[in-house]
Parts: C-alpha cells; structure tokens; sequence
C-alpha cells in the first residue's frame, strides 16, 4: 500500500512538473525575447537563451568570433570574410586563410540585453502627463503613475461606499429598503457593454471625456462590491452591536468600530478584486481617454504597439514591465486572494 | 434558536429609534447616488438610446424598432431570404465558436483541480504557478501570443516545424485558424484559473466519509470519480458554466483589438467588437445600443435558461 503511494506521488509530481513546465513556457519565452539582441528576435530555429554573437579582436580591428573544427581540434578563429562557400578567417597563429565554411561555426555568447527595458520605457515621450506635473516625461513611467493614482482611489473609493451602503441594507430599516436592494440586484446581471454607450454620452455631455474623473467616477460605486459585503455584514453576530447600542452607540461609531473590524477578509477580498480588476481594466480607459498624458498602463500599451509594431524585443519588454508589479503582488498574497475567490465564489 | 433565528426575531420588534431612516440615507447616499447615475441611469438610457438614431453629436431621434428590425430582420433577395445585417449574424456565430472553448476548459480545469487536491508537498507553488497567467494583464497576454503565434518565426510554428510539421497553420492571418488560436490562448489563460480554484474548493467540501465509505465497498478510483467526486462537483460545475457563458457572450474584445483587429475578414470579431466598432468608430450610437441591448437579452435569456434546467440537473447535498 505505502509502495503504491509512493509510486502515485511520484508520478503526480511528474505530471505537476511537466504540466507547469508546459503552461510556463509562454512567459519565459516573452521573458527570454525582452533580453534579447535585437538581430536575436526572429530567427527561423528561435533559441530560448539570449545570445549575441561574440566578437573578437585581432590587430586592432574587430571580427565576428567562430569555432574552427579542423582534424578533430577546435580553435577560436577571427571570421574576416565569407564567400562561395568558403570562409576567411585568421587563426590564433595570426594567419590568414581560407577554409570551407562547414568546417567553421560562429559564435554565440551569453548575452541579456537589459538595455531593452530602458528603451521601452522611455520609447514614448509624453509632453504633460500624470495630473500635468510632469513634463517631457517618459510614457511608462507616466502610465504607471496614472493607473496607480486610478487604482488606488478607485480601490479606496469603493471599500468606502459600498461598506456604507452594504450597512445601510444589512442592519438599518428604512422606506424602499428592498426596492432599492433589487435595483442593486437587478444591474448585476446587465453586462457592462449595455451600460457603457449612455455612460460615454454622459460623459460627453459633462465635458468629462479626456480627464481623470471618467476614468474614476464610475468605479467609485459598484452594485457588485455592495451585494458581496451585505452578504457578509449579515452573517455577523448582532450580539455586540446590540451591547454597544445599549452603551448609546449610534449606528455609525456600530460600523467603523464592530462592523468593519470584524470584516477585513471580506474587505481584503473585495479590495484585491477591484484592485486587479481596475489594474487590468482595459476597454473604458480607451474610448474615454485619448490624451497620452491620461493613459493608464493597458492601453498605453495597446499604444506602444502602434509605432513598434514589429519589434517583438521592446513589446516584450513592455509586457514584462505591465505585468510585472501584480504578479508580484499576486505571488506574496496568493494564499489569501485563493482563500477569497474560494470562499465568495466570484471573479473579478 | 440559531443566531440568525434571533436576529430576525428582533427584526420584528418595533422600530429601535425614529432616526433610523435618516442614519440610512446618509449611509446609502454616497454610495446610492452614484449607483442611481452612473449605473441605473445608463441601464435604462441604454434601452432608451436603442430606440433612436445618433451620431454622438446633436441629440438622438426617436425611430422606433428600426434599428432592431436592421439587426435581426431578413428580405428577400430574388429568391431567397438575405439577413438584413449579416455581419451580425456571423459575428453572433463567431461569439459562440469561441464559446467551444469553455466545455474544453472546464474539463481540464477538473483535472487540474484533481491533481492539485493530492496532499503532496510543494503543491502550493504549482497552484500559484497555474493560476499566475490568470492575473497577467489581458493586454500584455495578447501581445505575448501574437507573438508566439506568428506565421513564420513563432514559437508555435517554430516548435511545430522542429516535430516536421512543414505547413503548420497561419493561426492569426488565417481565416480559418485564428478562432481555434483565440481558443488556445483563452485556455492557456483560465484553465489554471479561477475556474480551477473553484473546483478545488469544491472537492475540498466533498465529505471524507463518502470515500471512506466506498472504499469498503471496494469501489475503485474510477468510479469514485464518476458516483462521488462528479455529482459532489455538481453545483460548482453548473456555476461555473453559467458564469463562463455570461462571460462568453461578452469575451474576445481585447483579443480582437490587440491581435487582429476583428480580421482577417472580421473571423475574429465578435459581439463585443462589433458593438465597439458601431459605437466608437462609426459613432453609430443607436445601432450600437441596439446591439447592446441583444446582447443583453441574450445573456438573460441564456441564463434564466440555465436556472431552470440547473434544476434538475445539478445535485445539492
């Protein structure tokens, strides 16, 4: 029995690792294309380390580096010229000659082309950007400046109304309680599209458009995060509130000191759905926002791809900077961001 | 008397103290006011907007069902009956294709889930590892498989060539491949996702006993899997359906932005696309809303479809 588990385990272990070796591959190779040379990107046979072809230098001058198998030895040679069929190359003796090119392989040294990042980052320039304070700026940092501003009040933003509301609906009695509940429900099955058009107009009309506010206000409030929390302030004993009532607590001082303490998980889970979620956010911030000082960092980089359409090296190394920070954040509090989508049964 | 039993009880008492609507407005107002104008509003104003023609500028004019009539109608051409819009209908057709992608998913998914709810150590960092593309930015996702996709230096085709496969497919400049290419990367992003922490939630809520149970029964693995684990697994499967296809009839905007723009010959557009091209690139506001609200009752219709069979199909404990 112990012998047949041990041979189970193993062979889970096998399939875990050539499993997630397998879903990896697509983020080492955009890994791998953002070091590269740019002459590295795009070969017919792809190699998944980057290289750059090594140089070497033979009286003064420089020439591309290769191997030379002659009668089984082989020697570092210069590669001088190569022609017909055949190369010229100088050997480590100095002399200069011509030998078949089969018989010579250029070669490669390990190279990480970090300088790739620097340049996406700075690819694009921005005149004004992040709230006007900067100016001739460099456009990825302006992005992330931007969705991190967006973010963060957006995130804060809606712990604090819909806690306020979720409250409200939760623990006071008031006229058109349950109508309004329903209205709340009712929007949740509407997809964001159908809502998406009037906003814009709405937007328009308010001289909103190409600001911070469209990108803002509308996050601000959210039927979804007020249901999630109300789901969850109910299912809060009522026996201390009903201990501070008697102490002459009003209802505000019963939600910020007993209602919300008690409720930092389903407020940590909530906060980190928004978070992702408008982090991520992709098709309002485009028709909304069209100066480049505003973007954030999605559809700055939807942006990017305009002008280096091609060079898969800097697009890479774009991509790495976009996902970068949430991965980070992901893998420190992935236990706890599970734990939620677990337990509520939601997606951001 | 349970906690909640207790509570309602007290519910039914007269009202604590006469402030208590007021204490109510204040809490909801924030809150309610934005909700009110920035989500009721426009739900309605959506319905509204479908019923006019609008350019964006000027104001709308009302011209009744028109633009649905345009969407779904038919005439006849010579012989036979032409769709009105048939884009729309090729558009609806391309939604649902990528559709296929979520049965696939789901069943990979469980067996994701099942292999990750062995107690082994370090099965932590592989469910992290799987569910990491899940929360890439959609945007950079796209870019890293338009790459990964390219015709001829690809790391897909790249791969394929060097297994001799010589005439590997075009994926994103084929009319015919790029749908099943969207589906790829869709299941690339998800299968380790969302869906499959769900599931292991699920089997985690499975009771030991019913194993154990069969066990001395001496059921094998197999069909423990198929009597227990599956119609345990019933509800969740069934949620994650009904989410996956709220979500389906939404999807493929980013994709179709970043990789192909709805091409080649609009194989990749889908409801969502089009609806973005009517509105912000031909500012065909009313055509647009039109289209929203179809896909709005589409969504409901599906959906409330799906409660009443759930019904007899998914298993409660």
């Amino acid at each position: 029995m112990r012998m047949r588990t041990a041979i189970a385990n193993t062979g889970a272990y096998l399939l875990l690792v050539a499993l997630g070796f397998t879903m990896s591959l697509p983020l080492l190779w955009m890994f791998s294309t953002s070091l590269k040379d740019p002459n590295a990107v795009g070969l017919y046979t792809p190699r998944w380390i980057p290289t750059r072809p090594e140089m070497v230098v033979v009286g003064g001058k420089e020439y591309r580096a290769g191997v030379l198998n002659e009668r089984g030895r082989r020697t570092t040679v210069a590669i001088v010229a190569a022609r017909l069929g055949r190369v010229v190359i100088i050997d480590p003796r100095g002399r200069k000659r011509a030998v078949p090119q089969s018989l010579v392989v250029p070669k490669e040294a390990l190279h990480f082309e970090w300088s790739n990042y620097a340049h996406a980052w700075k690819a694009l320039r921005v005149e004004r950007g992040f709230l006007g304070l900067l100016r001739n700026a460099d456009g990825f940092l302006v992005f992330y400046l931007n969705s991190m501003l967006v973010t963060i009040l957006v995130t804060a933003g809606q712990l604090v109304t819909c806690s306020l509301a979720a409250f409200a609906f939760a623990r006071l009695r008031f006229r058109a309680r349950d109508a309004l509940f329903l209205a709340y429900l009712a929007t949740l099955m509407v997809p964001a599209v159908v809502t998406m058009i009037p906003l814009f107009a709405m937007m328009r009309v308010a001289r909103l458009t190409d600001t911070y506010w469209a990108l803002i206000l509308p996050g601000l409030f959210s039927a979804y995060g007020t249901f999630l929390l109300r789901q969850f302030f109910m299912t809060v004993p009522t026996e201390l509130e009903d201990a501070a009532r008697i102490d002459g607590a009003g209802p505000f001082s019963i939600y910020w000191r007993i209602i919300m303490p008690l409720s930092k998980p389903a407020l940590a889970t909530l906060g980190t759905f928004v978070f992702l979620h408008t982090w991520n956010e992709f098709l309002w911030p485009l028709i909304v926002i069209d100066d480049l000082g505003k973007k954030t960092l999605p559809i700055g980089l939807a942006h990017f791809q305009g002008p280096y359409l091609t060079e898969w090296h800097l697009l890479m190394a774009a991509s790495v900077i976009v996902m970068f920070p949430v991965l980070i954040v992901f893998v420190i509090g992935q236990r706890y961001f599970v734990r939620g989508i677990a337990l509520s049964g939601l997606k951001a | 008397m349970s906690a909640l039993g207790e509570r309602r009880a007290r519910r039914g008492e007269a009202p604590r103290r006469g402030s208590e609507g007021r204490a109510a407005f204040l809490f909801l107002l924030p809150n309610a006011a934005g909700f009110l104008a920035l989500t009721f509003f426009p739900v309605l104003a959506a319905f509204a907007l479908s019923l006019t023609r609008w350019q964006i500028t000027g104001t709308p004019s009302y011209v009744g069902v028109t633009n649905f009539a345009a969407i779904l109608g038919f005439h006849r051409e010579g012989h036979r009956l032409a769709a009105s819009d048939p884009e729309f209908w090729r558009y609806l057709y391309n939604t649902v294709f990528l559709m296929a992608g979520i049965p696939i998913g789901m069943v990979l998914s469980l067996l994701l889930a099942l292999l990750l709810n062995q107690r082994l150590k370090g099965v932590v960092f592989f469910r992290t590892l799987f569910f990491l593309p899940q929360v890439c930015s959609a945007v950079a996702v796209a870019l890293l498989w338009k790459w990964i996709l390219e015709p001829d230096v690809g790391l897909l085709n790249s791969g394929l060539r060097s297994f001799g496969i010589a005439n590997a497919p075009a994926w994103l400049l084929s009319t015919q491949w790029a749908k099943p290419a969207f589906i790829m990367m869709a299941l690339w992003m998800t299968v380790g996702g969302y869906n499959c922490v769900l599931y292991l939630a699920g089997l985690q809520g499975i009771p030991a006993e019913l194993y154990e149970a069969a066990d001395i029964d001496g059921a094998g693995a197999w069909r423990k899997l198929r009597h227990i684990t599956w119609p345990m697994l019933s509800p969740t499967t069934f949620f994650i359906l009904v989410i996956s296809l709220i979500a389906g009839f939404q999807g493929g905007f980013i994709a179709a932005f970043m990789m192909t723009d709805g091409g080649p010959a609009g194989a990749t557009t889908t409801l969502m696309f089009y609806i973005y091209q009517r509105a912000f690139r031909w500012f065909e506001m009313g055509y647009a809303s039109a289209l929203a609200v179809i896909l709005f009752l589409l969504v409901f219709g599906l959906t409330l479809i799906n409660w009443h069979a759930g019904k007899r199909v998914v298993h409660y404990q």
